[in-house]
């Protein structure tokens, strides 16, 4: 039995679902796009192309939710299948677009460069529970209009997991739909094997800005998967209770939906998010707020029952160092998304309300992912009846240690983390330097940055991601890449 | 040398039933025991050791490999006698008097076999003057007991103190261990050395003997 965690109950769910399709047919939503606002009108939603208002119905809405698939693949970068978002199964990834990294050695959060992002691909490609990279950092060594697609072409250069992105505006998008295709070699290679899943995120309160909607149809085109990620403060631009704050999620995430379906029937769609509650004693967005991961886990339920694969922000903390408060706040998280069987958690290596991203944290979450995805294991049978000769042997060997028994199951019944986590005895512990969490995830991050190999894509491949990126930096002015002094 | 890294590849492999054919084909071709022990199984169990420090294997694996060794070190002990090969060293080991628990002490020794020492096992509830006893008869320089409860643990001063008075400080050394152990409390009891694993005690008991 795989362990499950639920908030929801369904006649719950269905009334929320009812609810939010109310206040999409009612109120509608405000979208800044007239395409798409022509492409929903087309469909039969009434558009108000003076208020930019969109109100949908029932037959749009339904029509969207017959189309939309139940599951869908990923595969790296040399095209091997990485992802399989079906029934439950969890994926970890970093959390994403931090503006500052933080320096272990000053403790200090400043903006990244190229160097950090290249480290931090460098790390992602060798830990085995993180399943994809996020563009995780902005650059701030390149013009700010090319810091969406730098960040995706660093990644497909450096490492070979599939990348969960976003374009920061419309004409970003086009880049990074050339850095694909680069990798690719061609636009149905892409469709077929999907590389990316791309952010598209409304503004609460129900709103889709021109970007992030022109962003949607954009990935709808060439089938690149997308994530929806509705954002409600719970208290502030959303009701303050959990249910009210679902009813919102469940409208702006529906809209997503219908927008994606009609552009292209089948696109792949997580049903994703980021809400938090807000906290008005520091007028701030907990993402380790325990109601924040309450709601996520409820909406992710509510995107199973519509027929989705989901995605939620969470197993993130907003401590702003590797302390305590990170530690207990991202396995909280992680270990809540997991039992209820988030498709896509991204969240690991992130810390200070999704704002500062730590290489040593992400260590760290790797070991929390790798307990959680080991408990989703459950607690199964292995030989173990009848159980009489196992102890029999066990009295008369007086140990199991090198049973057949053991050696068969030990490293599948236990999970061994690596030397991030302390279990040595204390006097070991301190001949091996006595060190703190953070020190351990720093000696790992080090020798991980020695023992990366670089990524198997071809040659050529790279070389296309070169010609792309130069171009698009000369056109913005520079000279030459930040990259080009790391080869 | 063929056959020597066979016997050190079956060691690491943890492959008892192969290991005494092995040494005995060896032995045949004219080996010398010493380099049997020293290239073939010695060399072997050298590498678990490394690897088991690595967190590459795990104890199963290092028993295993220590279990191989032995079934070559019984084909081996004759001959080892014959050259007048010596011993890696005696240990005389045992759980302290009061104290029946013996899953740590019995793990000891496994890996001091393994790595090659002779170990006279008195088992539990061992009394202070049956370590320091066996220990001169056997001419063994280590002493290496084991406690669990903090109510037996003032034994293990008992042996060193015995030691002390007999004035047998510089032939006889001790190391303990143990969970209610500790540096200081080693330290304090008078031991010569204290290992807070099994992998650590048959460095330690190494270090105790090679500085002799």
């Amino acid at each position: 039995m795989r362990p499950q965690l639920r908030f929801l109950e369904n006649s719950l769910i269905e009334k929320i679902v009812g609810e939010a399709r109310v206040i999409l047919k009612e109120l509608g939503v405000t979208l800044h796009n007239d395409r798409v606002l022509s492409m929903l009108s087309d469909h039969g939603a009434r558009v108000d192309k003076g208020t930019k208002q969109v109100y949908f119905t029932d037959s749009v809405i339904d029509l969207a939710l017959s189309t939309v698939p139940n599951s869908f693949k990923l595969y790296d970068v040399l095209g091997k299948e990485t992802h399989d978002f079906s029934s439950g199964k969890v994926h970890f990834t970093p959390g994403s677009a931090a503006m500052n990294g933080l320096e272990f050695e000053s403790g200090k959060a400043r903006p990244p460069v190229t160097d950090d992002y290249v480290s931090y691909v460098k790390l992602v490609n060798q830990l085995e529970n993180i399943a994809s990279q996020s563009t995780a950092l902005i650059p701030s060594d390149v013009h700010q209009e090319m810091a969406d697609s730098y960040r995706l072409y660093l990644s497909l250069l450096f490492g070979e997991k599939p990348t969960v992105t976003g374009a920061f505006t419309i004409a970003g998008f086009d880049v990074m739909r050339d850095l694909q295709l680069a990798v690719r070699g061609g636009v149905d290679e892409l469709k077929k094997k999907p590389l990316t899943v791309f952010s598209c995120c409304p503004t609460a309160p129900l709103k889709w800005s021109d970007v992030t909607s022109q962003n949607a149809i954009d990935c709808a085109q060439l089938s690149i998967p997308v994530e929806l990620i509705s954002m409600p403060l719970s208290g502030f631009v959303a009701p303050v209770t959990l249910v009210g704050s679902l009813v919102q999620h469940t409208a702006e995430t529906l809209s997503g939906v219908v927008i994606l379906q009609l552009a292209n029937p089948g696109t792949p769609v997580l049903y994703g998010g980021s809400p938090a509650i807000f906290d008005v004693r520091y007028e701030t967005t907990p993402m380790g707020a325990i109601e924040t991961m309450m709601v996520d886990c409820a909406y992710a339920e509510i995107g199973r029952h519509l027929g989705m694969p989901t995605q939620a922000y969470i197993g993130l903390s907003d401590a702003k160092l590797l302390d305590a408060q990170a530690g207990l706040e991202s396995s909280m998280g992680a270990t809540l998304a997991a039992l209820t069987g988030i498709n896509n958690v991204s969240g690991p290596g992130m810390l200070d309300f999704e704002s500062c991203f730590s290489l040593e944290k992400l260590v760290v979450d790797n070991e929390i992912c790798g307990m959680t995805l080991r408990m989703l294991e459950g607690i199964q049978p292995k030989e173990d009846f009848p159980s009489l000769p196992r102890f029999e042997e066990l009295l008369s060997e007086k140990h199991l240690l090198i049973s057949e028994h053991t050696r068969r199951y030990l490293r599948e019944e236990h999970y061994f983390p690596g030397k991030t986590i302390d279990r040595a005895q204390r006097s070991r512990w301190l001949e091996e330097g006595g060190l703190t969490l953070c020190e351990r995830a720093n000696q790992e991050v080090r020798r991980m940055e020695k023992a990366y190999e670089p990524s198997r894509l071809e040659d050529t491949a790279k070389q296309e991601l070169r010609n792309r990126m130069e171009s698009e930096a000369h056109r913005l002015g520079m000279d030459r890449l930040p990259e080009t002094s790391l080869v | 040398m063929g056959t020597l890294s066979e016997i050190s590849k079956h060691i690491i492999a943890g492959d008892a039933s192969s290991v005494p054919s092995l040494t005995q084909q060896a032995v045949s071709e004219g080996l010398p025991a010493r380099d049997i022990l020293q290239e073939g199984l010695l060399s072997g169990m050298a590498v678990i050791g490394e690897k088991f420090k690595s967190h590459e294997i795990f104890l199963p694996d290092v028993l295993m490999a220590a279990r191989a060794m032995q079934a070559g070190m019984d084909e081996l002990r004759p001959l080892l006698i014959t050259e007048d090969v010596p011993s890696l060293g005696k240990v005389v080991l045992g759980t302290v008097r009061g104290d029946l628990h013996d899953i740590g002490k019995n793990l000891v020794s496994i890996m001091l076999k393994g790595a090659g020492f002779e170990v006279i096992d008195l088992g539990n509830d061992v009394s202070p003057e049956s370590f320091v006893d066996t220990a001169l008869e056997n001419e063994a320089p280590v002493v290496a007991m084991s406690a669990l409860l903090t109510t037996t643990m003032p034994v293990m001063g008992e042996v060193t103190d015995l030691i002390r008075q007999r004035g047998l400080e510089e032939k006889l050394k001790t190391i303990v261990g143990g969970a209610p152990l500790s540096d200081d409390a080693a330290r304090q009891m008078g031991a010569n050395a204290y290992a807070y694993d099994a992998a650590s005690a048959v460095d330690r008991i190494r270090e105790l003997i090679s500085s002799e």
